[in-house]
């Protein structure tokens, strides 16, 4: 085996891959070739590190540094400068915005700081498509541990324990769903894994099974011993290839070693893996219709109970977890159920991830324990809001959450906690807004993909969905009156009390809760025809300010409507019956004297 | 590769696999080891800074000893290279020069291993930004 010096690890997520990370890796490669270094330095591909904002990532080991926005012509210097010459690049090391100092190591940097990596603990340091690594860093010995030495019950009790609670958007504890499906009998039961990610800006799980997808075998293995099943399936959209592909690299060597198939560690324990896929109906996250997508069946929910665990797939008793629920479980039974429980807070033992995305500094996936509070995760780690904009609010639980505003700032962020405020975890999908943001179109956002992605079978939700998102254009669109204030209000209610899944219970909440939080911005809607952030088209006003105006004649030029008339050296006006707001006079002004009303 | 029969061989397999990503391991926790820089510009190298380095990683790695060894730029002690910078954990770094494989070897028999001071030590009349 060759003793190397020095690895490189290329972050070959989706998002770097994106940004020509391949290449990267392939030009180190033949750089290091062409200096005969092939025996000293390694390149390796992990999964994502987290700092999509900044990627593609490239990690110098041992000496840690941490280069960005590395692009494949940058891979000859860092071979000749940094492994030969041993100097930094310095161009590509990671700029604190705030000290304007470069830092080196990622430890140093704002955004790793407060992170506890245990779902994401392989994501970012091994290599997904080799088993060796994960078996190296402890893979599998959970597993065989359990085998060995433990009763299906007594492993049950560690989760228990453990207080792990569901992250895929319930919360409901792992450890009792897995006790019920122990306790249904039957010949034949399932272990399902809700790869189903459906939020839009969430993206963990998918990031989990690019970057570390043993985990998420290991532990199906561990819920089929401790469930009474010899079979696990792993519910996935075909929108993920990578996943998919490195999902299916696993599966093959964790077959060759022996890991799963029959007879696992001599103990007699049967259990194998295979991939069912999702054509991406948000629907199908709900895990009755995701088992009916399964049973190639339309992905329509139905009432529970009977609940999965009870009468699931095909019938038989099925547990449903989500990816990054079964990434937690080997680290549980490694480290010990004590030792999860001091992370987070009482009711939300361990951590939680978030993919930070919208008008934040630091978009990308973060770690931390629950009971982090808002203002930590945004301004902390995720570095603030973009272009020194002033923070409004942030939406949690994707379209099924609700928005928090400055007030919520300091809430530690567990399951309760976000209910009580009006969210919910959800998935963990975080969608940063600023100034410039208006609610109601946000709001009106979350409803188009509602109505989308809704199944049709119920009534509230087929077309209570449809009348919602209709009053929201009516408001965006100027046209709203007091009324409809009430109306929205009402029917969402009505929907949230009488819808018959997941899908349809949450899906007026972003209305809802906008409208709690910024009622002021509705009013000024539908009273004052007035979008106050500036958002809503119909409503704004181009106007030119006679005083700052120099009569430049620049706007009238670039107007492609012709909507904007003046006298050479004499204040200008636009006509707005003509004006169309592509505010490209805006963009032209020098004077600033253009502006929105 | 064989298949794993029990938890034995996964256990075995691991302790040897290990190996592969200690490297990495490493570099998570430089604090709790010993850190070695290795000055590694030009004139370094052409004093033999390569060798120095590539027989402390042997040596450090065959005796177990916990370390990270990383190469650096030039340290300015030109007339005194190759030289390294040793930080025992918890205690401030120091600078050895003239350190060739013999030297390195006294290094680690003597400072690094008990803690005993050895010749060619250069005073340390800098600070370093990662100090503060």
């Amino acid at each position: 085996m060759a003793k190397y010096k020095n690895h490189i690890l290329v972050c070959a997520g989706t998002g770097c891959r994106a940004s020509e990370s391949e290449a990267i890796a392939v030009n180190l490669k033949r750089s290091i070739d062409e200096n005969n270094l092939e025996n000293d330095v390694q390149v390796v591909r992990t999964g994502c590190f987290g700092f999509c904002e900044k990627g593609p990532v490239v990690k110098m080991v041992p000496d840690n540094t941490f280069y960005v926005q590395v692009t494949p012509d940058d891979a000859e210097d860092l071979v000749l400068e940094h492994l030969i010459k041993g100097r930094k690049v310095d161009r590509l090391l990671y700029v604190d915005p705030e000290t304007k100092e470069q830092v080196s190591d990622s430890k140093h940097m704002d955004f790793y700081k407060k992170q506890i990596r245990i779902a994401l603990r392989n994501c970012g340091f091994i290599n997904p498509e080799n088993i060796d690594e994960y078996i190296a860093r402890d893979g599998y010995s959970a597993l065989g541990t359990i085998l060995d030495e433990m009763s299906p019950e007594s492993a049950i009790k560690i989760i228990k324990d453990s207080g792990l609670r569901g992250r895929g958007g319930g919360g409901f504890p792992t450890g009792l769903k897995w006790e019920i499906t122990r306790k249904s009998e039957s010949d034949q039961k399932y272990v399902v894994c809700n790869a189903d990610e459906g939020d839009p800006g969430a993206f963990m799980d998918r990031s989990i099974l690019e970057g570390d997808p043993h985990s998420v075998l290991e532990a199906m293995a561990i819920c089929g011993y401790c469930i009474g099943a010899d079979s696990g399936l792993i519910y996935i959209r075909a929108e993920y290839p990578l996943a998919i592909k490195r999902l299916k690299v696993a599966i093959n060597q964790a077959r060759e070693y022996g890991l799963l198939g029959n007879d696992i560690f001599g103990s007699g324990f049967c259990f194998d893996v295979e991939i069912r896929y999702g054509a991406g109906a948000f629907v199908c996250g709900e895990e009755t219709a995701l088992i009916h997508s399964m049973e190639g069946l339309r992905g329509e929910p139905t009432v529970k109970p009977p609940f999965p665990s009870v009468s699931g797939y095909k019938g038989k008793p099925t547990n449903v977890n989500n990816v990054e629920t079964f990434a937690n479980i080997p680290a549980i039974f490694l480290k010990g159920a004590d030792w999860f429980r001091q992370i987070g807070t009482e009711k939300s033992s361990g951590t939680k991830v978030f993919a930070l995305a919208g008008k934040v500094n630091n978009v990308g996936l973060i770690e931390v324990p629950m009971g982090t509070t808002l203002r930590e995760v945004i301004f902390d780690i995720g570095g603030g809001i973009k272009g020194g904009k002033k923070f409004k609010a942030v939406q949690t639980g994707g379209p099924s959450g609700g928005c928090l505003t400055e007030h919520h700032l300091d809430l530690p962020i567990d399951y309760d906690s976000l209910i009580a405020s009006g969210s919910m975890m959800g998935s963990g999908g975080m969608i940063v807004m600023d100034e410039d943001d208006c609610m109601v179109s946000v709001a009106k956002f979350y409803l188009d993909f509602t109505v989308e992605e809704s199944c049709g079978k119920c009534t509230p939700c087929r077309i209570g969905n449809k009348r919602l998102y209709e009053l929201l254009e009516k408001i965006t669109l100027g046209k709203g009156d007091e009324g409809d204030l009430t109306r929205l209000r009402n029917l969402g209610n009505v929907i949230k009390d009488t819808a018959l899944c997941g899908l349809g219970q949450t899906s007026p909440n972003p209305v809802l809760s906008t409208m709690d939080n910024f009622p002021e911005e509705y009013e000024a809607h539908v009273k004052e025809s007035k979008c106050p952030a500036g958002q809503c088209r119909a409503l704004m006003q181009y106007v030119v300010s006679p005083k700052l105006c120099t009569g430049c004649t620049l706007c009238a030029r670039v107007c492609p409507v012709d909507a904007i008339s003046g006298d050479k050296k004499m204040p200008h006006f636009i006509n707005t019956s003509i004006c169309i707001k592509c505010g490209a006079c805006m963009d032209k002004c020098k004077f600033g004297a253009i502006s929105i009303q | 590769m064989s298949k794993v029969k029990n938890l034995q061989d996964l256990k075995k397999m691991r302790d040897e696999l290990k190996g592969k990503i200690n490297l990495r391991e490493k570099s998570d926790h430089p604090e709790s080891m010993v850190q070695i820089k290795v000055s590694m510009a030009t004139c370094g190298i052409a004093s033999g800074a390569r060798e120095t380095m590539n027989y402390m990683i042997d040596e450090l790695d065959s005796q177990a000893i916990d370390a990270v060894v990383t190469q650096t730029g030039c340290m300015g002690y030109c007339y005194a290279e190759p030289t390294i910078e040793v930080t025992m954990p918890g205690e401030k770094p120091l600078v050895f020069g003239n350190v060739n494989t013999k030297k390195a070897s006294e290094i680690i028999e003597k400072y690094i291993k008990n803690g005993e001071l050895v010749d060619g030590i250069i005073p340390d009349s800098y600070e370093t930004i990662d100090g503060k």
